[in-house]
């Protein structure tokens, strides 16, 4: 398989601001400490670990909202480690990104029909308006949420409006960064099932970032466990499952409450 | 006896009548752990708060009985209810940066309830926070006392809400998605000191969460809750080994499970959900008005 992100020795580091003398520089921490790997087309990666571990630093590294410090990152051939926001910019389509915290992503003045339109006009696209009904297709709202407002939505369904906003683009690439976590566990289900659906659908790339790996065991087909800024595992779901190596993603895999109470666990 | 008895109790919206619990009732002994579960807007956070007195201001109670300890709280005059549940009863929030005063050190946040409400003296106030936070594995209490919000993490900060609950020994502590903000080690850490100090001091709680994982760790029995109607009440023992409610299995089937991929995740069904809604509506048409 070929490989759409191929990632060497990457480093971050950002500006400590809690600890900033009264006068001169912030010292820097070390997010992302020398990360390897690479991701294939139509690979769903899961990227795991505590807070703190650097998985939402290494996301927006990935789709250069942050510079890196060091090593290298290539996209579909091409370095965009340090590429400027103007050599970025016919880029920024190809990779997307869908939040966390859908309220505070959509605008809330906006109707869904704007907030889906609104990228796909920046980038130029045409025929918008079918477009966006497509998007709203894909992720299966009916057409005429289009006219309604996010908070007359539930919250699986404004995750729902984050994920038509950003495959509206055809992007090649889409980072979910804890998609599901405020969600309540049916509506996680379906929103997990509409992303497998799609990526099969529409020939994506995911990354899927998570502190909750039974959430992810279904979705990802390898999983990558951080921990503070290092990859400590990272191989194909199933083996990790069945024999997770690193004592980290043991203490994860342990953390989690199976709904059985015969699990020894507290 | 039961320590908390909830009696057909109906809340709704003041300004259009719109139902959000509906004739609920349940029954939580003396140290109990009862879970509240559903999704969102289930109604479940509204149980607990019509029990604690702290329903927003735009949610009545049109009807029923909250018996605290052989009182039904809904007969008595506002302040000596407040005063009531105050001694009986306390709150386990679910976002600890709000639940703090972030321009107030830690130390006075817990003490002021004891004394201004209950009446302790100061002094007796501060030697109890300072034994709870040690309790709850806080290093250096003295210290985290004259600390800000601010200087904590998320973690610590739960911690220090959990001392505040058990602080004047109340006999029911209301448990609102306590560990929902935190990821799972944390959360694991939390649960796991939750439980202790319900067991060492006996106290009944009200949990509520979405997570079937949890109830299944921490809770004795629980109520499955839609729309504001209790579905299903058991024993945790007994849901889990087969709940009687299709809504409750498929919440179940919903509920992720890393040893089982292909048999969780597994959305509600429609027709289910569809039965559900039918079955309000119909419940609604009866009790009009």
């Amino acid at each position: 398989m070929a490989e759409l992100y191929t990632v060497e020795n990457l480093r971050l580091s950002l500006a400590d601001m809690t600890r900033k003398p009264l006068l001169g520089a912030a010292p820097r921490i070390e997010v992302l400490r020398g990360l390897s790997f690479s991701i294939a087309k139509g690979e769903i990666i899961g990227i795991v670990g505590g807070s703190g571990s650097g998985k939402s630093t290494l996301g927006r590294a990935l789709i250069r909202l942050l510079e890196p410090s060091g090593g290298s990152i290539r996209f579909d051939g091409q370095d965009i480690t340090h590429l400027g926001e103007e050599a970025l910019r016919p880029h920024r389509r190809r990779f997307q990104m869908i939040f966390q915290d859908p309220m505070s992503s959509l605008n809330p003045r906006h109707r869904v029909g704007q907030i889906i339109a609104g990228p796909l006009r920046l980038h130029g696209f045409d025929r918008v308006e079918a477009r966006v009904m497509q998007a709203l297709d894909h992720v299966g709202l009916p057409r005429g949420f289009a006219q309604r407002y996010p908070h007359e939505l539930s919250g699986g369904q404004r995750q729902r409006v984050g994920i038509a906003r950003a495959i509206a683009l055809e992007p090649e690439f889409i980072l979910a960064d804890e998609i599901v976590s405020g969600l309540d566990v049916s509506s996680q289900a379906q929103v997990l099932r509409l992303l497998e659906d799609l990526v099969r659908e529409l020939g994506l790339t995911l990354a899927f970032i998570s502190h909750d790996l039974s959430v992810i065991r279904r979705l990802c087909h390898r999983i990558m466990v951080l921990y503070r800024g290092e990859i400590v595992e990272l191989r194909q779901t199933a083996e990790l499952f069945a024999d997770p190596q690193a004592a980290y993603t043991r203490e994860l895999l342990e953390a989690i409450p199976l709904p059985d109470p015969e699990q020894r666990w507290i | 006896m039961s320590f908390l008895s909830v009696k057909n109790l109906t809340l709704r919206l003041r300004d259009n009548r719109a139902p959000l619990l509906r004739d609920v009732s349940l029954e939580v002994s003396a140290g109990e752990v009862h879970g509240l579960v559903g999704e969102s807007g289930a109604g479940k956070s509204m149980i607990g708060k019509a029990v604690l007195g702290i329903l927003p201001r735009a949610v009545e109670i049109a009807g029923g009985e909250i018996w605290l300890d052989g009182v039904d709280l809904l007969t008595l005059p506002p302040a000596a209810r407040r005063k009531r549940v105050g001694g009986l009863a306390a709150l386990i929030p679910q976002d600890p940066l709000t639940a703090l005063n972030p321009s107030r050190r830690i130390g006075p946040q817990i003490t002021d309830r004891l004394v201004d409400i209950l009446g302790w003296k100061r002094t007796e106030a501060e030697a109890r926070a300072l034994d709870l936070l040690g309790e709850v594995q806080i290093n250096d209490p003295a210290r985290v006392m004259r600390q800000y919000p601010h200087e904590l993490s998320g973690g610590m900060r739960q911690r220090i809400l959990i001392a505040s609950a058990f602080a004047a020994e109340p006999k029911l502590i209301v448990a609102d998605e306590p560990t929902t903000a935190l990821d799972v080690t944390v959360q694991k850490q939390i649960l796991r000191l939750i439980a202790g100090m319900q067991a060492r001091h006996g106290t009944a709680l009200l949990f509520v969460t979405h997570d079937l994982g949890v109830v299944s760790k921490v809770c004795q029995s629980l109520s499955v809750l839609y729309a504001g109607r209790i579905l299903e009440q058991s024993t945790v023992r007994d849901f889990f080994a087969a709940p009687t409610h299709p809504y409750s299995a498929a919440l179940l089937g919903a509920t992720p499970k890393y040893t089982d991929p292909e048999g969780s995740l597994t959305p509600v069904p429609e027709a289910i959900i569809a039965r559900l809604r039918a079955e309000i509506a119909a419940y609604d048409e009866a009790h009009h008005g």
